[in-house]
């Protein structure tokens, strides 16, 4: 299994532990993801805020990039997933939209080319069967409650699952030994990257994520978008200060539980690198 | 508002009020009119009300509008259409902070190929006057190794830049008629 990786922005940032535990956990599951070279910034949510038709442009070339590796390209942030996936899915079913988009990037389109979240890879392209071969140290009884947030699943055309209620996330991570909790605000955005502009809202809808997943008896949070986890974990101080309701629950990534759930030391997965952290937890569970 | 539908290749008129966009909306709180609303203005062609609203700069761009609406408005994509024509047509901008941080965040890109975080929010900072927004933040990421010293650049810097200039022609052609627009046309 081949795929080429485009890491995008925030994964060699401020989401570096989202990059490092997926490459560790890909190199366990026998998944190779090959950089592609030169890649550029898909723009996320404000390249369509500004100018729609740019961000086709951009994620064609983005998508052109694969070239010489594999037409499956691998990725793990939303918002590039949600804008590669996207322009993908729209040249392939618009003609029209497709001269459009080529003629501006100058890039012909390759329909065989196809943009894959890597737990979309895990699900249907590994199974979850060879998954749970991998797992020696299974995640039992760890309660968690998977974010799916926003840009995996809309619009519905670009969704690898049911857009509504999607369980992709909760299979993969029972699948990993640990048990997951029912609750009402897996699908509610956090206010991306409102968080700089308009920092109060963010600090609302974060509160009402994160007393959701509290009350439904998680103890932690498995994220797979770098904005999502950034506002979930970075804003517990702020919702503190400014909302006085303290939250301390861990939200990680789903590739740092499950690399440890394959055996991945807490460093290899850079366990650390939350604001509210997750080893004393892990740590109680014997996973750390 | 011709326009908008031309920008959108929707025809706005499917609207039909029901306020499932509104309902769903997780902005709704901090907005002045909600989805619902906004699409009414535009049906009313009420082009000054409708530019003094909040409303499409504090859209985060969940989508849950789009996902969910009965009649298949892509409703997330009216309002990046709104905020495109206000900036074209030099409108006041009623949340100058989302604005600025589009700019910002997308001149990062086209200057370095790829988003530069830190770079970004200093600039933001400066140009929304907000010296100390986040400065808590910042130290305490650093700590953590989560932002890069130095900006990555890509190889392809200078193709995305010609995607940027392109993109920047065709919004204005696209605006000049509906002759320009493509699909979903029918108001002849």
């Amino acid at each position: 299994m081949k795929y080429a990786y485009y890491p995008g922005c925030s994964l060699k940032g401020t989401a570096i532990d989202f990059h490092t535990s997926a490459l560790v956990l890909a190199e366990r599951l026998g998944i190779e993801l090959k950089e592609m070279e030169d890649w550029v910034c898909c723009g996320a949510s404000p390249i369509h805020q500004r100018n729609p038709i740019l961000a086709s442009g951009v994620a064609n070339l983005l998508l052109s990039l694969s070239e010489g590796i594999s037409p499956q390209i691998a990725v793990l942030c939303a918002a590039c997933y949600h804008n590669m996936k996207k322009a993908e899915v729209e040249m392939r079913e618009d003609g029209k939209k497709r001269n459009e988009v080529e003629e501006l990037s100058g890039i012909r389109f390759n329909p065989e080319v196809r943009t894959r979240h890597f737990l979309e890879i895990l699900d249907q392209d590994l199974g979850l069967k060879a998954l749970q071969e991998k797992v020696v140290k299974p995640l039992s009884e760890l309660r968690v409650a998977c974010y799916y947030g926003c840009l995996l699943s809309r619009p519905p055309e670009i969704a690898f699952d049911d857009p509504e209620q999607p369980t992709i996330m909760e299979r993969i991570l029972e699948a990993a030994g640990a048990e997951t909790v029912p609750w009402s605000h897996r699908m509610e955005c956090c206010g991306a990257s409102h968080a700089v502009p308009v920092t109060d809202a963010v600090l609302r809808l974060v509160n009402d994520i994160l007393a959701s997943a509290r009350e439904a008896g998680a103890e932690i949070v498995a994220c797979a978008c770098p904005l999502c986890q950034a506002n979930l974990d970075m804003r517990q101080d702020g919702i503190l200060a400014k909302l006085g309701v303290e939250h301390n629950i861990p939200a990680v990534y789903f590739t740092q539980l499950l690399g440890l759930a394959c055996g991945a030391t807490g460093k290899d997965v850079m366990i650390k690198k939350g604001f509210v952290s997750a080893v004393s937890l892990l740590r109680e569970k014997n996973l750390l | 508002m011709q326009e908008v539908k031309a920008r959108c290749g929707v025809d706005l008129a499917r609207c039909y009020q029901c306020g499932e966009c509104t309902a769903g909306c997780p902005m709704t709180p901090e907005m002045d009119a909600g989805p619902t609303k906004t699409l009414r203005l535009i049906q009313l062609g009420m082009e000054e009300a409708l530019f003094s609203l909040n409303t499409p700069w504090l859209c985060a761009s969940c989508e849950t509008c789009t996902a969910r609406c009965p009649n298949d408005i892509d409703i997330a994509l009216v309002m990046d259409v709104v905020r495109q024509m206000a900036r074209l047509k030099g409108k006041k901008i009623p949340i100058r902070e989302t604005r600025v941080f589009q700019d910002v965040f997308l001149k990062s890109v086209e200057n370095n190929g790829r988003l530069y975080e830190p770079g970004m929010i200093a600039f933001y900072n400066l140009k929304s006057g907000n010296l100390l927004h986040d400065v808590i933040l910042g130290p305490k990421m650093l700590v953590k190794g989560k932002l890069p010293l130095l900006p990555h650049t890509s190889k392809n810097r200078e193709k995305l830049r010609e995607i940027f200039r392109k993109a920047e022609e065709h919004e204005k052609k696209a605006g000049e008629g509906e002759t320009d627009s493509g699909h979903g046309e029918s108001g002849h």
